[in-house]
Parts: structure tokens; C-alpha cells; sequence
């Protein structure tokens, strides 16, 4: 199925092909060995005659193809005779080399992994932690990171609107070697509901009652008030505290980190847009694009942010 | 042969240049309408939704195809950064063909699923939001058209009389579908489903 070309040429369409081919190649050198000579022969001082034409006093001599450019074609032909016996071109005829551009394809895939599969087997081998401490490792894992997670995160890691900073002790879904391995194999989505039924005062008061968690400014009324309704409608994911659950990827609302605080915006629109509206995470699978070796080297390198901040 | 004659009288000397430049074609295009490996979809393809196929025509007319291909070469430098190469049986039911061929920004052919339906939102909005090393120009107004799909349906018989197999149930609801949906809702469908007909993208 995955053959760029495959051999399901009928023999009609294989024979249309070899015909036009070779009897493209065929005229061609009919053509150049018809025109190969004139008629006219130089005189006894080597002077030809002109064709006749003249263009403000200009006249061109009848002499024959030049004996260089006449062997380059003669030569341009045996080239494509003997790439024709060699390479497939003449309808389902291979060639004696047999290549395919699939055939280099493998080829080249099968020299990296011969190259890079022990190395990748070596680091699969070490525990993430001691991993995160191997300098050698991590370069090989921040390209890897580079190449596939800075789109999203950032090559800084620092995240950005909606899509986490890997640099801080935050974690929506757990900051362990295997909620990262996770994370990465089978990717995340991060649901909170909308909450726009509770109505707009509701809302204002869970709003302050959000801010007061992480210590901001708040309306102190409001906030007690929309306390209740915290434990009632939000603490099951959030927690009684607001410590958040890894578990479900809620977030703590105690640390003043807020993933969905667009540039310019005050924290407590943020929280209001969000209880209105929901919001919606997803993180892709990554196993399927890099494979597990790598993702083991990534979630070392993302293990590796915190120790270095 | 004389070639004086060839020279000498225009209408011979075209028909003759036509004659010769057809070969090529007639040797390396012709075959391929024939051909199974090039006229077969791949096991799963199915044509686009009306949502997805509104999206393409926004691709198309905000020229992404001028800097974005949708080509993936056999090539391990390829293979290993965008998946696994095109083959002709995913693109049956391309009319035309988005192939592209310059790369100004990566090629797109398997970006479908790659990133969330989020970070595309954002990334059109103003690309650098999200990749500040960007280049790529922002397409804020995507968020403000909403599609009316009254031209859907047309779209969609043109199609299917080129052999998109479009059940006339599909195009009796595309408006339906497509009404009132912001174009970006669209152009992100239809990003979302580019190559993911091969299971396992390596």
C-alpha cells in the first residue's frame, strides 16, 4: 500500500512507455545523424558557402554540426541507454540496480537506527532523574524538545496562553517521571466546564472568591459568599482548599499561576471568562510522532527545567 | 531531410515542436490516469466534511499553499520531522492538488492532530503569540467572517461529478453545517484532518 510507484502498470501502458522512450531517443539521434552534413563542400581554400540568409549585412555559413557538440549528443544518448538498463524508466522494468526510491528510502532510515538505536537503548536504560543529570543526554533531548514541544511551550519552556510553562514546580498533572512519561505518551485533555448557568452574580462571587485564595485583592463579601458555592460546585475538582487535583489536571488556585491570563488581562477577567465560558486543554500524543525512546529523553529534559531553576 | 523546410514554413515548424514536446507528457503523465497505485484512494479515505472542505478553500484563498507545502518526499530528513511520505492513493479526491512547492514555513501534509485546535486559534490570530521566532503573517479576520455556506453544495457536486464520492444526504446538509461558523473554524477542521488517514505516523 505505501509504494510511491508500484509494479501495477497493465503490459499495454508499460509497452506505451518503453515505445515513446525509446523511440523519443531513437529520432532524436535520426534527426542529429540527418543533419550531421551539408551539401555544400568547402572550396579549395576552405571557405564555405553562406546559407543565403542575410540580416543587415550579416550572413551565416552552411558548415556542418560541430565535431564537439556532435559527440556530446552521441554521448548524452549512451548516457540515457545505460541509465535506462540501470534504473527503472522503461514501464515495469526495474533495472539491473534494482533501486526504488522507497529501497533508499529504507536504506537511509536503517543506517540511522544501525547509528542512533544504541545510543537512544543506552539513555532508555537510565532512570529519568539520573537521566536529567547527564549533560549529554539533555542535548540530545532539548533538540528533540525543540523540534517537537517549543511550538506550544515555547523554546524557552515558559509556556504561554493556554499551554503550560514547564519551568515552575506547577503541575496540572503531576511533575513525577511517570505523570510526565505519561503526559507525553498518551497526550491530555483538560476540561472545565462552563459555568454560565450559575448567573452572573454567582459567577462575580466565585471570581473574588478565587482571587482571595491566592491572596489577591477581592471583595471580601463576595468572596465568602461565593465560597459556598466553591464547595458545592468547584471544590470536587478543585479541591477544598484550591490545592487542585493531578489527577484530573485541575489546577491548584492557591499560587497565583494562572495558564489562561491573556497579555493584558487582569486575573480577575481571566477567572470570570473562564467560569462563563469553560476551557478546553489538549495536549497530543506524542508517542506516535517520536516514539518511546524519545519521549523517555524529553521527559527527562522536562524533569531537568525545574533543577535548573 | 531538409531542414530548410522545417524552417522555413511556421505552421509545419509548430506543429512539429508540439509533436516533440508531447512525448514527455504522453510518456509520464498519460500512464498515470491509469494506474492504480495513483487512481485508488488508500484504505479509510473519506472526501471532506462541508466544515473541512470550506477550510481548504480558505487555505486556498489565503494563499497558504505559496509558502506551506502538503508534500512529504521519501527522505528520512522528511520522514523523521513530518511522518510518513505521501503516496498517491491519499490524494484522490484532492481537486487540485495542494502539493506547494516551497517551503517558507514546514510542510503541513500530516500536521493534523500534531497541535491542538487551540494553539491553531492562537497561532492564526498572530503567530508570534505563540512561536515568537515567527514569520508567518497573522489571519486575525478569519475570527470575524462567518461562512454562509450557500456556495457549499455547488462545491460539492462539482466534486462529486469528479469522482468524490459525496452522498447527495452530504450535500443536502452542507449548508446546515457550514452556516454561521467562523471562517477559522473551518481552516482549523480542515488542518486538523491533513494526513491522518495513515494510522501511525512514522
Amino acid at each position: 500500500m505505501n509504494n510511491l510507484w508500484g509494479d501495477s502498470l497493465s503490459s499495454f501502458w508499460s509497452a506505451w512507455i518503453i515505445i515513446i522512450t525509446l523511440g523519443t531517443i531513437g529520432l532524436s539521434v535520426w534527426i542529429l545523424l540527418a543533419n550531421r552534413r551539408t551539401d555544400k563542400i568547402p572550396d579549395a581554400e576552405g571557405n564555405v558557402e553562406t546559407t543565403g540568409h542575410a540580416a543587415d549585412g550579416i550572413e551565416e555559413y552552411d558548415n556542418p554540426l560541430p565535431q564537439w557538440w556532435f559527440k556530446l549528443f552521441i554521448l548524452t544518448v549512451v548516457f540515457a541507454l545505460g541509465y535506462l538498463v540501470l534504473y527503472p524508466g522503461l514501464g515495469n522494468y526495474a533495472g539491473i540496480l534494482g533501486w526504488t526510491q522507497e529501497g533508499q528510502w529504507e536504506e537511509e532510515v536503517a543506517q540511522a537506527e544501525e547509528r542512533f538505536t544504541p545510543i537512544f537503548a543506552r539513555y532508555q536504560e537510565v532512570p529519568i532523574p539520573e537521566l536529567a543529570e547527564d549533560p549529554e543526554a539533555m542535548q540530545v533531548a532539548e533538540r528533540i524538545y525543540q523540534n517537537n514541544c517549543a511550538v506550544c511551550h515555547g523554546s524557552n519552556a515558559q509556556g504561554g496562553y493556554g499551554f503550560p510553562n514547564l519551568t515552575n514546580d506547577d503541575w496540572l498533572y503531576g511533575g513525577e517521571p511517570e505523570n510526565i512519561l505519561t503526559t507525553l505518551n498518551n497526550g491530555r485533555n483538560g476540561n472545565m466546564p462552563a459555568w454560565q448557568q450559575l448567573g452572573g452574580n454567582n459567577i462575580e462571587n466565585l471570581t473574588q472568591y478565587v482571587l482571595s485564595l491566592s491572596g489577591l485583592e477581592h471583595d471580601e463579601e463576595r468572596a465568602e459568599s461565593g465560597g459556598n458555592t466553591y464547595m458545592a460546585v468547584c471544590a470536587a475538582c478543585h479541591g477544598q482548599e484550591g490545592l487542585g487535583n493531578t489527577a484530573l489536571g485541575a489546577p491548584n488556585l492557591t499560587n497565583d499561576i494562572w495558564l489562561y491570563l491573556a497579555p493584558g488581562q487582569t486575573v480577575g477577567d481571566s477567572i470570570r471568562q473562564t467560569l462563563r465560558n469553560g476551557r478546553n486543554g489538549h495536549m497530543p500524543a506524542q508517542a506516535a510522532y517520536i516514539g518511546e525512546e524519545r519521549v523517555h529523553l524529553v521527559a527527562a529534559y522536562v524533569y531537568s527545567l525545574r533543577l535548573s531553576n | 531531410m531538409k531542414h530548410e523546410i522545417v524552417e522555413k514554413n511556421v505552421g509545419l515548424l509548430a506543429v512539429l515542436i508540439l509533436v516533440a514536446i508531447s512525448f514527455g507528457g504522453l510518456a509520464e503523465v498519460v500512464p498515470l490516469f491509469f494506474q492504480e497505485d495513483t487512481t485508488e484512494p488508500v484504505e479509510g479515505l473519506e472526501p471532506l466534511s462541508a466544515l473541512e472542505l470550506e477550510g481548504r478553500d480558505i487555505y486556498r484563498r489565503e494563499g497558504c499553499v505559496g509558502c506551506h507545502s502538503q508534500m512529504i518526499r521519501p527522505f528520512r530528513a522528511e520522514t523523521e520531522r513530518y511522518g510518513h511520505y505521501n503516496v498517491a492513493g491519499e490524494q484522490v479526491y484532492e481537486h487540485n492538488f495542494l502539493w506547494g512547492s516551497k517551503r517558507t514555513g514546514p510542510d503541513l501534509a500530516r500536521v493534523g492532530g500534531r497541535y491542538s485546535d487551540d494553539w491553531h486559534r492562537a497561532h492564526m490570530y498572530n503567530p508570534r503569540d505563540v512561536v515568537p521566532e515567527s514569520i508567518m503573517p497573522a489571519y486575525p479576520w478569519l475570527f470575524d467572517n462567518t461562512l454562509d455556506g450557500e456556495a457549499t453544495p455547488k462545491k460539492m457536486r462539482a466534486l462529486q461529478r469528479l469522482g468524490v464520492p459525496y452522498t447527495d444526504e452530504d450535500i443536502a446538509n452542507a449548508t446546515a453545517e457550514v452556516r454561521g461558523q467562523q471562517e477559522i473554524t473551518a481552516l482549523v477542521a480542515y488542518l486538523q484532518q491533513l494526513g491522518t488517514v495513515f494510522e501511525g505516523t512514522r
